[in-house]
Order: structure tokens, then sequence, then C-alpha cells
């Protein structure tokens, strides 16, 4: 266990270090010149110059990516270019709305996705299973910025349930994560429908069936708990997908987290907030991914780690 | 020995008459109440030495005040922290003499001291002021942003409430470049303390003070009851919210929550706001000092030919253009836009004229038309002008290929001057004061015209250029033979058709019904986009 950890924790670094190393690269190459959006357009050459020189940015590529590197392990991501602000402060102060709305839309893809899924399951085949899985399909396809300007304009505006976007109470939080959750319920519905069909194919449920105990609790009882174990380990890596989807979301609502942070340093060409949140989501991705491999084990016991 | 100098200096000097007429209070005026703005972008800075975006202009200028201002609503100077100045008679000594009891919100007595501090402060590389360069006539600008002095020679304090400074050249502009944000008063003990952290922790001298700031979600500014204007500012406070889309704050508005959509009217939305009487009664309208323009680089063939370029220029059919933003705008003939002083009245520029522009074309032996390559930034509405451009361009044979890339590609792209064609749409050229040469020199001029550069034309004429060094010479930036000249260099500019100036696009806004004040506040020319300080609400 203790070898397996230290290798996963070796693997992840190399990644991490990989991630930097080609955000650098591209931010490198980008034909964008970040000086120049600090100095502005009533700018001299001499001041342009003079910032470059003061941001290292007149160095060869190496130099620069080798000070970025040493600043990172001792946890400095830089200040901002245009805000002057530390980053790590600015990704700091932005980081818990981001794992708020990460959490809402979790829960809401698993109540939506899993209570479609084991419907489904039980009705397979006939028109109720068909319609979900219709809906789910929709679900995934459906693009994230029209989803949330629709749930907005239904919920918000129209029928006034909730507030326009922002940020800060319970009912602020709800259509963000619905936003959210929808896309990922498309996926768990179907997971936990052949997950579902599977369990119910069982020769335990049969003999569960044989001893005369009623459908409700064989469902509640035996093939619930099964058929979820599987899914469970999907949620770390759906903090991967989540992160690509924070951006258009929050920035649809309003919402103060780290997506926006990314949107707006990215067309500002703000080279060290984007390092920092790509960074920073590299980061969460990768923990997502080991905790998925670290937890299957456990609920699963036939899997084990090598 | 040096007071002396000063006092001759000071006889011999001219005293110029402020301009401007003073604002007169609005009798209607009830103080009280807070008020919620929003912004698509989060609030970068609030230095004013450093913030030079749409979001922080107007508010860095209600919390830091210069030695000049101007008269709300208007594009007249007034005095603002200086209570009068004199100009010695060759047009290179100004001596300001300030007001006296002006606190600063830390409480602190401001002084010449501070006048001097800051700008210094501005012009020093390590600041990276984007202004810095507004401040090159200041005798002593040289030495500073090369690194060889710290301090600005030209400018002296005199006393504690005297400050003289010093140009190495006539400068017309100097007095606007004094209302600049840029040339704000900031009191040096807090800008040490605080280091680059200032920008989020200002203490200026002006209307309001910072009373919160929630990184990604709102700022708020609380009046400042010790403001040196009497009777302003009529709010309590303001309340930034930031992180909001266009058309989120604009459902917001109707509902009732937000008094001022900070970015305006999304374009998808305008023409369902206007048709509906109770929207369109929120709406306002007013001038800005804005053109937008196609360039066509001079450096690149086949545009290097005067006649190609008059081609260009004879083939675009603005008219129709401004339809495509729902005639937000009027079609333009120069590069000045109407209300700028030097404006050419009557200039009739390049007439559409499809088979004119044909034959230029013929003329300079592109009988079968050539292809080239047109740069526009890649948000609404600006890709569809550029198709539009290209429509327009095909009718007399020229093949233009779309370059649709974000802002910084294409600003990246117009100042290597690699790009035939640039559609300014999203970056064009609003005025950073209200003087006819500030359309010149960055964007036309051979200054502007090096790698890098705003002067995406490339275009660089040296007698044009020393007709504008001529035109700035002149102490009074009002003199009508200041411009008179400066209506001739942009006529001899038209003359050789490095642009096709497009349109100039109006501001179109909106406020919430319970807002008081002035139209002209809400599109304030200077406090873009609106002047926190004289608004207020009714209810």
């Amino acid at each position: 266990m203790a070898g397996y950890l230290l290798r996963r924790f070796f693997q992840a670094v190399l990644i991490l270090l990989g991630v930097s190393f080609i955000t650098f690269v591209l931010l490198y190459v980008l034909p964008a010149d970040p000086v120049r959006q600090i100095a502005g357009r009533a700018a001299t050459a001499q001041t342009v110059e003079n910032i470059r020189e003061q941001l290292g940015l007149d160095q060869p590529f190496l130099v620069q990516y080798g000070r970025y590197l040493a600043g990172l392990i001792q946890g400095d991501m830089g200040r901002s270019y245009l805000q002057k602000t530390e980053v790590a402060a600015l990704i700091a102060s932005r980081l818990p709305a981001t794992l708020l709305l990460m959490a809402g839309g979790i829960v809401c893809e698993l109540l939506i996705g899993l209570t479609f899924g084991v419907i489904a399951a039980i009705y397979r085949g006939r028109p109720l299973d068909q319609g979900l899985m219709v809906t789910s399909f929709i679900a995934v396809s459906a693009p994230q910025f029209v989803v949330g300007l629709l749930l907005l304009y239904v919920f918000a505006v129209q029928l006034g349930w909730f507030p326009i976007g922002g940020y800060g109470t319970f009912a602020h939080l709800v259509l963000p994560a619905v936003t959210l959750g929808i896309m990922g319920s498309g996926w768990y519905s179907r997971m936990m429908r052949s997950s579902m069909i599977e369990v119910l194919r069982q020769d335990y449920i049969r003999t569960a069936r044989a001893k005369g105990l009623t459908r409700a609790r064989i469902l509640s009882r035996h093939a619930l708990p099964n058929a979820i174990l599987p899914i469970i380990a999907m949620i770390g890596i759906d903090i991967g997908i989540f992160m690509g989807g924070l951006v258009v979301v929050e920035s649809v609502f309003g919402w103060p987290g780290i997506g926006q942070l990314a949107w707006q340093a990215i067309q500002r060409v703000d080279i060290p907030i984007i390092m920092g949140v790509t960074m920073v989501s590299a980061t969460a991705i990768v923990l997502g991914n080991l905790l998925a491999d670290v937890i299957t084990p456990f609920i699963d016991p036939r899997i084990k780690m090598r | 020995m040096k007071k002396l100098l000063c006092s001759t200096a000071l006889i011999a000097a001219t005293a110029f008459p402020l301009v401007a007429q003073e604002y007169s209070p609005d009798p209607d005026a009830t103080p009280g109440g807070m008020i919620t703005i929003t912004y698509k972008d989060d609030v970068a800075t609030l230095d004013p030495a450093i913030g030079y975006d749409w979001q922080n202009w107007s508010m860095i200028k209600s919390l830091f005040d210069g030695l000049m201002d101007y008269v709300p609503g208007t594009t007249d100077l007034r005095p603002g922290l200086a209570e009068s100045y004199t100009v010695s008679e060759d047009g290179t000594v100004f001596t300001f003499t300030l007001r006296a009891g002006v606190i600063f919100h830390n409480g602190r007595e401001m002084t010449a001291e501070d006048v001097k501090y800051s700008l210094d402060r501005v012009t020093l590389p390590a600041t990276q002021s984007p202004g810095a360069g507004f401040f090159a006539s200041i005798a002593g600008f040289d030495e500073i942003s090369s690194g060889e002095a710290e301090t600005l020679s030209g400018v002296e304090v005199i006393d504690p409430l005297t400050i003289q400074i010093t140009l190495s050249r006539p400068d017309a502009t100097f007095l606007h470049v004094m209302g600049l944000n840029f040339a704000s008063i900031v009191p040096r003990e807090v800008v040490e303390e605080m280091g680059d952290d200032f920008g989020k922790n200002p203490v200026g001298t002006g209307a309001f003070k910072l009373s919160e700031w929630t990184i990604g979600q709102r700022v708020v500014f609380e009046k400042n009851t010790d403001y040196w204007r009497a009777g302003v500012p009529y709010l309590d406070g303001v309340t930034f919210e930031v992180g909001q889309e266009p058309i989120v704050a604009l459902l917001r508005l109707q509902q009732g929550e937000v008094d001022v959509p900070g970015d305006g009217i999304p374009p998808a939305k305008f023409v369902e706001v206007m048709n509906d009487p109770a929207q369109a009664a929120q709406v306002i309208e007013g001038g800005q000092l804005h053109t937008g323009y196609i360039t066509l680089n001079v450096g690149v063939a086949p545009f290097d030919q005067l006649a190609v370029r008059e081609a260009v220029n004879m083939a675009i059919n603005k008219e129709r253009i401004t339809q495509i933003i729902n005639g937000r705008a009027v079609p333009a003939t120069q590069p000045l836009p109407p209300s700028m002083p030097g404006y050419t009245e009557g200039f009739a520029g390049f007439a559409y004229d499809v088979d004119g522009a044909i034959a230029k074309l013929a003329e300079a032996g592109f009988a079968d038309g050539f292809t080239t390559e047109l740069y526009v930034m890649n948000t609404d509405p600006n890709p569809r002008i550029a198709q539009a451009i290209q429509q327009d361009l095909a009718a007399i044979g020229v093949t233009l290929e779309i370059r649709s890339l974000a802002q910084a590609n294409v600003i990246e792209a117009g100042g290597a001057g690699q790009a035939p064609m640039i559609w300014s749409g999203g970056m064009a050229w609003i005025a950073d004061f209200p003087d006819p040469s500030n359309f010149y020199g960055p964007i036309l001029g051979c200054a502007g015209a090096g790698e890098g550069g705003w002067n995406w034309s490339k275009f660089c004429n040296e007698g044009i250029d020393a007709m504008a060094v001529e035109a700035d010479s002149f102490i009074d930036p009002a003199a009508p033979e200041r411009l008179e000249l400066w209506s001739q260099v942009y006529q001899d500019v038209m003359a050789q058709a490095p642009w096709v100036p497009v349109f100039n696009e109006q501001r179109y806004t909106m406020k919430s019904a319970r807002m008081g004040g002035d139209d002209a506040l809400y599109v304030d020319p200077v406090s873009i986009p609106v002047n926190y300080d004289y608004v207020y609400v009714t209810e």
C-alpha cells in the first residue's frame, strides 16, 4: 500500500511537471505579447522594454520556465501582471466558491443521474426507460451555456424562485449546481442503468426473490448497494470533467470561482494567473483520480492495488 | 535666490482664464441612498498609475483627484486639486496653487510634496504605468524613464501649496494630461506601506472611499464626508458587482436589482430593448470620442499604392455597416469624431462609389483585383462587420480572407506590421482626453509606427508629423489657429488614405427608473462610463 502510494505520488509529480511545461510552452509561443497588455496603447518603446526586463520576459524560454518552477516549488505562483496581486491570494480567495459549486454539482448529478438510472433499469425496455435515456442523451449533449441561460430565464427571471446570478446563499447555489450537474447526470444515469441491470441478473438476486422478499426490499437492500459501488469511484474522475464546465457555468452565473478568474486572465494574457489556475486544476484532477483508485479496492475487494 | 527667481517668473507669467463654466448643482438632487452597478470583468486594480480599463477608469476618478478635472458630463477642463494656475509666456512653466485643507481618506492633509511624489511615481519605470508616456513633455522625463534619475527635475515644490512644473517643450495638451487618472495625487506613506497592494487598498482625496473589496464579487465605495467639493457626492455609496454577464445584468435591471449595467446593452438585446417603450425610456444615448476604422498597412503590397488605398476607401458601404450595429453609430469621414475640437465640418472624405473604386484599382494595375487578409477581433458584432467589408471588397474584385482572433492576438499582429488590414472594432481608439492630438501620435504618427506600436497602418509622413508637433507647441489648447492646424493634419492624412474611417459609435446605456441626474452624467465623455459623484437616487 505504502509503495503503491509512493509510486503514484511520483507519477503525479511527473504529470504536473509535464502540464506546467506544456502550458508554459503554449503561453510562450502564443502570438500575443503580455507586455503590450500591461504597457497599454500609449506606451513608449522604452516603457515596453523596461517592463519586459522587470518581468524577466526578455530572458530565454528555459530561464523563464526555470524561474517559474523554482517559485512554484517554494509555493510562490508569482504576481498577476495586470492586477499586481499575488496569484496564490487570488486563487485562494476564489477556491472556496469553486469547491462549493463542485460539491453542489456532484450532489445534483448523483441525485438526478442515479434516480433516473435506477428507474430506467427497473422499467427496462419500456417507454419510461426509453424516455429517460433520451433525456440523459440530451443532458449530455446540451451546451452548458444554453442550459444555464435557460434555467436562469425560467426559474430566476420568470418564476422568481432563485436570484439572478451571484453568490452568497444556498439559493444562489441551486441553479449553477444544477447546470453543472445536468451534464454529469446523463453519464450517471446510463452507467447506473447498466450497472443495475447487471446486478439484477445475478444469482443472489434470484435467491432473494426465491426467499420471498418484497420487490422494494430486494432493490434497496440487495441490488442498489452493489450497483452503486462501481459508480462511486467515478466521482474522482468527475472533478476533471467539471474543471472545463466551471469556466462556462461560473461566467454565466457570475460565480466568483477560479473558472471565471481563468477566463478573464486568458483574454488579457495574464500569464501568472493562467499558469496558476492550470496548476491548481491539474492538481485537483490528479488528486481526484488518485482518490478514485485508492477508494475502489475498499468498496470492491475484487480489485487490488499493485 | 530661488524664491526671487520664482517670483519674477510669476510676474512674467500669463494667467489663463479657466475656460470652463462651473457645474451648476442640480436643484432636484437629494442626498442619500446606495446604487448598484454591474460589470462583467473583475476590477483589476484601483491604483491610478496602473488602472486603464473600462471598469476601473471612472471608479478611480471617484476615489482620486488630480490637479485638473472636467466639468461633469462635458469635455471642459476645470481646476481640481489646483485652485488656480499660471503659465509662463513661452508656455513651458506651469505654476499651480493647490487648494488648502484637502484631506486624504487617511486623514492627512494633501500638500505639494504629494503632487511631486505622485508625478515621480507614475513616470518611474518600476511603477510600470501604462500612462507614463503622457508625461513625456515634463523636463527630466527622459532621465527618469531611462533610469538615470529618481525624480522629475521639472517638478519643483515651491511651498506646501505651490508646485511648479517645467516642460521641456510647449505642450498644448499638458492640462489635459494633468486631468488624466495617471496624474492623480496619492499619499506617499500609504503607497510605500502597501507596495504592490496599493491597487487593492487605494487611498486618495476623491468623493468616495473604498469600504469593501471582495475579490471576484463586489467592490463597495462609501461617501467621503470630508470631500473638498461642497455638496457632492449625493450618494451614500456605490456597490459594484462584478462577474456579471451583460445579458444577466440586463435581466437584473428589469427586476430592479441593478441601477446601471456598466457594460451597456448587449448587442443581441438592443432591438428588443428599443422596441419596448418601458425599457426604451430607461435608455440614454450619448456621444463618445470614438472612431471605428479599417487600417490599410502601407508597408504591405498592394496597400503601398495610394490608388489602392483610395479604391478601398471608396468601396466600403459605411451606411450598411452602421445598420449591422442597429444604427448605433454615424458614418465617419475622417479620423476625428464629430464632437472633438479640430473636427473638419463639411469634409466629404471618400464617398461610396463602387465604379470609381474599380476604376482606381485598374489605374493601379489591379483590374483583376487581388487577395489580402483582414484581421478582426472575434467578438460580436466584429466578425459580422468583417463579412460586410468582405462583401464590399468582393464587389470591386478584391478577395478578403478574414482572420478572426482574440483581441491580444490582433493587437500583436497589428503592432508587428503583419496584418494588411485590421478592423478596429473592440480595440478602437477612444480618446484618453478630449484633444485632437490624442488621435494622431500613437495611431497615425511616426511614433506609433514602430514595432509593436498602435499605428497599425505603419503610416509615417514626416511632413504631417512636423505639423502635429507645431500644433502641440501652442500654449492654449483651444486656440483657433491650433485647431485649424489639427484639422489640416487630418485632412492631409486622409489624402494619403491609410485608414478607412467607418463610423463614430454612439454610446447607449440604461439606468433604473429611480436614478436621477442629468443624462449626460451616464454617458460622461471623461468619467467613462458613469460619473458617480454627481448622480443621485430619487426615491
